[in-house]
């Protein structure tokens, strides 16, 4: 219990910015991945090429490479600069949403013809048919998978503390100069980690049962 | 208007359709005037079902032209979904939008595609619901429904785009007998109504009482065009015997 005591602060400044770093790269890869995943079924085969090579890019890159390169040589570009905070959400983003892609587009290919072609039929175009048809339904039925890669995307943030930013996966560095007692420590950190999908899980089912009716 | 003046709802000329190999609509010439219903018939495989969605563009051609009111189909995009939205579609597996309560599949194209206020779909929606009998079911979802039940709220939802002409493919081969009659029924109305209509159906009643017109296809060919009571009385082709006499003795 003393290593919590005494580092009250240093275990809540740190949970709370990987909070904030999971909450912004979740909400931004579910948009960005979605939108992947809408190039991907594109009937436009530029827009299909460029959803096919970045996800083949990006899902085959480690993180760790990811993240080096934009907290590393993307400041090269001197395009705009980041600090090490949006640099790590945009390289969490950027993984992420490679995923999120493959689960949506999954989602889509269950969604049967019909829908698409009745929609169609109705003269929605094509954008209005995946928006308002093809994705809500797409949506409800990978809600597992989309909650296990958004557990994925909370832990892949402890990656950010090699990076500079003082987050849970940062708190160990802290208690190890301090010499205290690491496996009382470490068994902290896991627990705050475990806290913190107990809410996702709630809502895969809670939107599973909802869902569930509605079919 | 003189008839000139006035562009049959649907023509085709020399349509032809392959599936790779598979010559699927042969130099296919059709026009369907305002107000007519005709009853598309054929056995199975025939291409009656190409044809229905040749006409919306949901099956893209290989040659010949397609116009809906004499207006040529336009390549995918957003003027032929606007094209589509005057052009209902009824399908065999009714294709209710799953996760939408019923009056909001009705309300969601006129919201969509026409931009009618929703207030204002919705009570048309219910109006139309109210009209194919099922307005007690609007705030059900479709798999809570009975097949002719969601095959009556397909058709209002098609009804809802105030469209010029419906197709409808099979709407009740994938009833039970049971619930064939109360579509039929909504049909029949609709064909009294003056709506011009393409029905592929094997419904020989339907054929007899509301049809104007029926046509035969086989192999791709439409082999026979005329009145319902001439082509089953006395069918000119030997297909069409043959096919008479398979789904008669049925
Ligand atoms: N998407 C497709 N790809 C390849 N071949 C197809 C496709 N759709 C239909 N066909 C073939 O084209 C021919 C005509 O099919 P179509 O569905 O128009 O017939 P149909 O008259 O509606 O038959 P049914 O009474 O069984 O519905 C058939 O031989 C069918 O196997
Ligand atoms: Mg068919």
């Amino acid at each position: 219990m003393g290593v919590l005591t005494n580092n009250l602060t240093l275990f809540r400044d740190g949970f709370a910015t990987t909070l904030q770093l999971f909450l912004y790269s979740a909400v931004l890869s579910l948009l960005l991945g979605t939108f992947l995943a809408m190039l991907r079924v594109s009937p436009v085969p530029v827009f299909r090429a460029i959803g096919t090579t970045y996800v083949t890019v990006v899902r085959n890159s480690p993180l760790t490479l990811v993240f080096g390169f934009f907290v590393f040589a993307y400041p090269y570009l001197e395009i705009i600069k980041f600090d090490f905070f949006t640099s790590a959400i945009v390289a969490l983003t950027l993984y992420t949403s490679a995923f999120i892609c493959e689960v949506v587009r999954s989602g889509i290919n269950t969604v049967p013809v019909g829908q698409a072609e009745a929609s169609r039929a109705l003269g929605l175009t094509f954008p209005q048919m995946l928006g308002s048809v093809v994705l809500p339904q797409a949506l409800r039925s990978v809600v597992p998978p989309l909650v296990s890669t958004l557990i994925a995307l909370l832990k892949n943030t402890t990656i950010a503390a090699g990076f500079s930013v003082s987050e849970a996966g940062a708190i160990r560095d802290s208690l190890s100069e301090q010499g205290a007692n690491m496996l009382l420590g470490l068994t902290w950190i896991a627990f705050g980690f475990v806290v913190l999908v107990i809410p996702l899980t709630l809502l895969q089912r809670v939107l599973e049962k909802r869902w569930s009716v509605a079919r | 208007m003189t008839a000139a003046s006035t562009p049959p709802m649907i023509r085709m000329a020399g349509v032809d359709k392959f599936f790779g190999p598979l010559h699927v609509l042969k130099d296919v010439q059709l026009e369907v005037p305002k107000g007519q219903v005709v009853v598309v018939l054929g056995p199975s495989g025939s291409g009656k079902s190409t044809l229905c969605r040749a006409i919306n563009r949901l099956e893209p051609i290989d040659s010949g032209t397609i116009e809906i009111d004499g207006q040529p189909l336009p390549a995918e995009g957003k003027e032929l979904a606007q094209l589509r939205a005057d052009v209902g579609m009824v399908f065999q597996s009714f294709n209710l939008f799953a996760h939408k309560s019923i009056v909001d599949n009705v309300m969601l194209a006129p919201v969509k595609v026409r931009k009618t206020p929703a207030a204002e779909a919705r009570k048309s929606a219910m109006a139309l619901l109210e009209r194919v009998g099922i307005a007690n079911q609007a705030d059900k979802f479709p798999a809570q429904l009975s097949g002719g039940q969601q095959q009556r709220a397909a058709i209002a939802r098609a009804l809802a785009m105030r469209p010029k002409v419906m197709l409808f493919d099979e709407p009740t081969s994938a009833l039970d007998p049971e619930m064939v009659q109360e579509v039929l029924d909504v049909m029949t109305t609709l064909a009294k109504e003056g709506m011009t209509m393409l029905v592929v159906t094997h419904e020989m009643g339907f054929a007899r009482k509301a049809a104007n017109r029926v046509i035969f296809m086989s192999d791709g060919e439409i082999v026979e065009d005329s009145t319902p009571e001439e082509f089953f009385s006395a069918p000119k082709s030997n297909r069409a015997k043959d096919f008479l006499g398979k789904i008669l003795t049925h």
